[in-house]
Parts: structure tokens; sequence; C-alpha cells
């Protein structure tokens, strides 16, 4: 009895490469279906990601051909493109399931949204039947790795994208952000996904302001705020507790000079400018302001980097401690792999 | 026994003759309790310290519950030692000192949950064994004569005072974190204490309720001190007076929005520097009555 694991992953293959050899959800009862219909083959999980589609099988034959496998999901198959195939044997293949669900395989180092795919994958296969005692236990095993290891570890601290390093400050700053006045300066496409980010974390009431009255007034709309005419966002400076800018204007439009009687009427609220911006529109005097805190394009950058950084150096502790589980689970998958060899040995006796 | 040893280790260290420090070995009485709330805060700083320093991010139950031990063995000590003096234990420094780091822990037990401040304990353990530590090392623990007599304006005194020293001393750890938050923002270089840290918001909130909450219950304190119906001590109640100046100028600036929050938050940190500091100056508390 084997364990091993094929297929293809953003490190073995672009997106067109796996474009192709993706199965969508729909697909993937039936592809479990067929999956456990190949000779030999005794359990099988399906998973089935925009970054990779891989294969966790159980069979008593090591040497299962995957070459007609493929042929038989896919229809014909170039050689060039088998090529992008990764096959691993059993104990690489169980760290490999264990590195996957801990975010150590994905293409943003550290990412948590994984572990949910994996968990979606078993339970598909689970619901299939084509799930048995190894690749439950395994896969079990490998849940428990992802959620040790992101407990223990700060491979998923910090935001390696600049919105979420955005909506982690503003966090940081406010707490919650429910009942905080945002206000989106600008209707780009970076401002844009920071407003998402911000309303994914539970702000409510936000405001956009545009040179084009109609950009703001679609944005606003998509993202359930409130259109102000460009002339008019000063007016609203007061109450505001986050302004993301990012217009054109080629000139600081946020000024000391202009924060200042506006700061004393704030009654010592804090005030967080994300700046995205190139030139910047927030004279950087302004960060130097008591409870001001003006965090530009580079600083977030910068942030997102370090954060990075941290998740890389992590991964060793990381392997550290898959390593002991990857160890644990060959000794019970050999115990078991034995009594399975013993028992048809005696079932089916040499004659 | 062990704790005796690592406090000798330590003053040693510092150049303190050893002869000197035959004392720790004595007097076992019920200021074991306090020396075994000493080891607990110390757990639970070592153990703060470990899960950021090694950055494993452990959760804090460790050190929450080592600060509940540390606080229950407080609570029997002063139960122990005012059922012993029939009065409530702050007739010395070192019931002072115990009873002042058990003010501050009950504040922080009480308002921690309610402001999402949970890491503050990483900060409380620490204040916790400094002072414990001090009243361990310097200060006698002899209990006073039992009184057949109590004072209540005496006592009410002492303990209101007491009290707010404890709330003073969560207003200056908030302020601590606060100024830690707003150096890592200002800096635009957050390191991983940072989002473990509260939001700077509710540290400010922390740090203005702690020192309404100190101001109001010196304030009782300070009133109940001339109901005694002694003769005023014009030192005590000058260094009183000014405490409760220092405080309410403070709590004034905050209402007026006359300070930036940053400012209020260095300032409860010097205020309460200014109180310890003075503390050992002026004889605060006595077994005669304070003014």
């Amino acid at each position: 009895m084997n364990i091993f694991c094929f297929g293809i992953s953003h490190q073995t293959a672009n997106v067109e490469i796996r474009e192709r050899f993706a199965i969508p959800d729909s697909g993937l009862a039936d592809a479990l279906t067929r999956l456990g219909q190949v000779p030999g083959v005794q359990e099988s999980v399906l998973l089935s990601t925009c970054n990779r589609t891989e294969f966790y099988i159980v069979a008593m034959d090591s040497q299962l051909a995957i070459e007609p496998l493929f042929h038989d999901f896919y229809g014909p198959v170039e050689v060039s493109e088998l090529h992008h195939l990764f096959r691993l044997p059993a104990v690489p293949s169980i760290r490999h399931l264990f590195r996957v669900a801990s975010g150590l395989e994905s293409m943003v180092l550290g990412e948590t949204e994984i572990f949910g795919q994996v968990k979606r994958a078993y339970e598909a296969a689970a619901r299939s039947g084509t799930t048995g005692r190894i690749l439950n236990r395994l896969f079990q095993k490998a849940f428990h790795v992802g959620k040790h290891v992101r407990s223990a570890t700060a491979i998923t601290r910090g935001s390696v994208s600049v919105g979420s390093v955005a909506v982690d400050l503003a966090e940081q700053i406010f707490g919650k952000l429910d009942g905080r006045k945002i206000m989106i300066l600008g209707a780009g496409e970076t401002s844009e996904r920071t407003a998402w980010s911000l309303k994914s974390r539970g702000a409510r009431q936000l405001f956009v302001s545009n040179r084009s009255f109609e950009r703001a007034t679609v944005l606003a709309e998509a993202i359930g705020g409130r259109a102000i005419r460009f002339d008019d966002w000063e007016d609203e400076f007061q109450e505001l507790d986050i302004l993301v800018s990012s217009t054109s204007a080629p000139h600081a439009i946020v000024t000391r000079a202009k924060l200042e009687p506006v700061l004393r009427l704030r009654r010592d609220r804090p005030l967080f400018i994300i700046d995205l911006a190139m030139p910047r529109d927030v004279d950087p005097a302004v960060h130097e302001m008591d409870g001001v805190y003006v965090y530009d394009l580079d600083s977030l950058r910068a942030i997102a980097g370090r954060t990075l950084e941290t998740r890389k150096k992590e991964t060793e502790a990381c392997d550290g401690l898959i390593e002991k589980h990857v160890h644990d689970f060959e000794v019970w998958f050999n115990r078991i792999a034995e009594g399975a060899v013993g028992r048809a040995a005696i079932e089916c006796p040499r004659t | 026994m062990l704790l005796e040893i690592s406090i000798c280790g330590f003053w040693v260290f510092a150049g303190v003759r050893p002869d000197s420090l035959l004392f720790l070995f004595m007097n076992w009485s019920d200021r074991v309790w306090v020396e075994l709330a000493l080891i607990s805060y110390l757990v639970g700083f070592a153990y703060s310290v470990y899960s950021l320093a090694s950055h494993k991010f452990l959760t804090s139950r460790t050190s929450f519950w080592a600060i509940i031990a540390g606080f229950l063995l407080t609570t029997i000590f002063l139960f122990d030692r005012g059922h012993a003096i029939g009065r409530c234990p702050i007739t010395n420094r070192f019931e002072v000192l115990v009873f002042m780091t058990w003010s501050m822990v009950l504040i922080y037990l009480v308002i921690g949950s309610s402001y999402r401040l949970s890491l503050m304990g990483a900060f409380t353990a620490p204040v916790a064994s400094v002072l414990l530590l001090f009243a361990v090392a310097f200060a006698p623990s002899q209990a006073a004569a039992r009184r057949i007599k109590v004072n209540p304006w005496l006592e009410a005194h002492t303990s209101f005072s007491m009290v707010a020293c404890g709330a003073f001393a969560l207003a200056c750890i908030a302020g601590v974190m606060f100024l830690l938050q707003e150096r890592q923002l200002k800096t635009r270089h957050p390191s991983s204490i940072f989002y473990r840290l509260p939001p700077i918001t509710a540290l400010s909130v922390a740090n203005s309720r702690l020192l309404w909450l100190g101001f109001t219950l010196f304030t009782v304190g300070l009133a109940t001190g001339f109901l005694i119906g002694d003769r005023i001590n014009w030192v005590q109640a000058g260094w009183s007076i000014l405490v409760w100046c220092v405080y309410g100028g403070i709590i004034v600036a905050r209402m007026r929005h006359a300070m930036a929050a940053k400012w209020v938050a260095a300032l409860s940190i010097v205020a309460f520097s200014l109180l310890l500091s003075t503390f050992w100056g002026i004889r605060f508390i006595s077994d005669r009555p304070s003014f």
C-alpha cells in the first residue's frame, strides 16, 4: 500500500497550463468517481484551486502510471504539458500536504485561504466515498498541522499587500472600523481596492469624492457609500477618521496649513491618512502633527516587504514543526502498511 | 527558599553585602504569601517576555493565570494581616506596597477585559513584581500592634488613597503602551508587538478613565483625611495636595482638549514616577493619622 501525490502547481506551471488542468467545483464529484474507478486506486482526494491541481492517492501499486490517467481525465495531453507534472512518493507527499495546508506552498507565503480549500477538497472526497482509513487520517492530521503551524509561528502574521497593511494599521489605530468615517479621495483602482479591504473589515460610513462626480457615484454605489462633489470634500474633513487619497493632483492637496484649523475642532481624535497617490497628495510635514498618521505607498510597501521577510524566516521553524508530524504519520502509516501486506499474504498465499 | 536565593543573587549582583541579606531568611510568617505572589508575578512577566521575544505568539493565558494567582496570594496576605491587627493592613511600607500592588491588579482585572487590553497583563506583571520585590527586599514586614479602637476615617483615608495609587499605576502602564504604539506609528516601523497591543484610541480612552478613577478615589481619600480628627501633618498634607493638583491639572487639560493624547500619556507616567519617588520621602501612611 502506498501514498503518493501528483499534479501541477504555480511552482511547476504557468497560469495557462494550470487553467488547462483545473477541475471546477461542479466537476469535482464526477472526477472523484472516475478516479475511484481507476484500477489499483484505493483512496483519493482531489485538490483543485487557482494555483494547484493535486491528486492524493492511496494505491497498492506504487508505480501507478499517471499519464493514462491524465489522458482519461483531460483528453489528449501533449508531452510538453506532462513536463509540468510533479509526482511525489509517500513521505514527500505527506510533507507536501502538510506544507500546503500550512500555506508554505502558496504563492503568497503563509496565506490562510488554502486551509479552507484543502478542507473543502477533503469533504468533497469524503462525501463521494473516495477516502478511507489512510487519507482520512492524513487529512485530519494535515488540518491539525496547519492550525499548529499558524498558532505557533508568525507565518500568517501581518499583511503582505498594500491594501491589507493599510487596513491593519487602521485597526491598530481605531479598533473596530464600523463606526468610523472614511473618505476615498480619487476613484482609482488602488483606492477602490483599499476601500473594499476597509469594507471587508467592517467599515460602513464610506464617502467617495472624485473630480469626475460620475465615477465617484459609480464607486460609491459599488461599495455602499455616498458620493461627494470634489469641491465639497474639505467640508467633511472635521468628522473624518480615515482618508484614502489617490488623486492625480500634481501637488499636495492636504497640507499642514490646511489641516491645523481643522485639527483644533477635531477634539483630539486621531486621523489616519493613506496616501496612495504618485506624486503624493499629502505634504510629508502633516505626519509630524499630533494625532495624525500619514502612510504613503513607499511606507506601506516597506511594511509589506518586512512582513514577507519575517514570513520567509519563519519557514524554517514551520518546517521543523511539520517534520515532527511527518515522522509521526510515517510511523503510523508504515505500521498500517505492514499489517495490510501481512493480511494480503495470508489471504493470497503463494503457490 | 528558591525565591530567597534568587533575590539574594540579584542583590549580591547589585553590590549589596551578603550578610545584610540574612533578613530575607528570617521572619517566616504571613509574608510567605507575598513572596509566593512575587513568584507568580515574576512567572507571568517572564512568560510574557518569552512569548514576545521568541515570536511564538503563545496565548497570554499563562500570564493571566499567574497574575490571578499573585492577586489571590496577596489577598490572603491582606486578609490574614488585617485579621491579625484588627484594621486595614496599611500600617507600614511593606503593607502599603502590597496593598498598592493588590489595588493595581484588582483594577487591571476589572478593566482589562472591558477594554480589550489583554496584553496590559504583560505590562502589569513587571510593575507588580518590582513593587513586591521592593516590599520583600527593603521593607520590614512586622505587623503593627492590634488596635482595640479603629478610626473609620483613617481606614477610609488610607484605603481610598492606596486604591487611587493602584489606578494611577495602571494609568501609567496604559500611558507607556500608548507611547509605544504612537512611536511605532510615527516611525512607520511597526514591530510584531505593535499588532499585539490594543488600538491606540482604546489605550487613550483607558488612560483617561484610569486617571479619572484614580483622581476620584484620591479626592475621597484626601477629603476623609481631614475628618480623621487628629493634628494635621502639613508635610504629608502638602504632598497629597500637590499630587492631587498634578493629576487634576492633567485631567482638566484632557477635558479641555488643550493637550494631545500623547502628552497626557507622558504626563501620567511622569506623575506616577513622581508619586513613587517621593513616596519614600514622605511618611504617607503611618500608625498615626496622615494629617
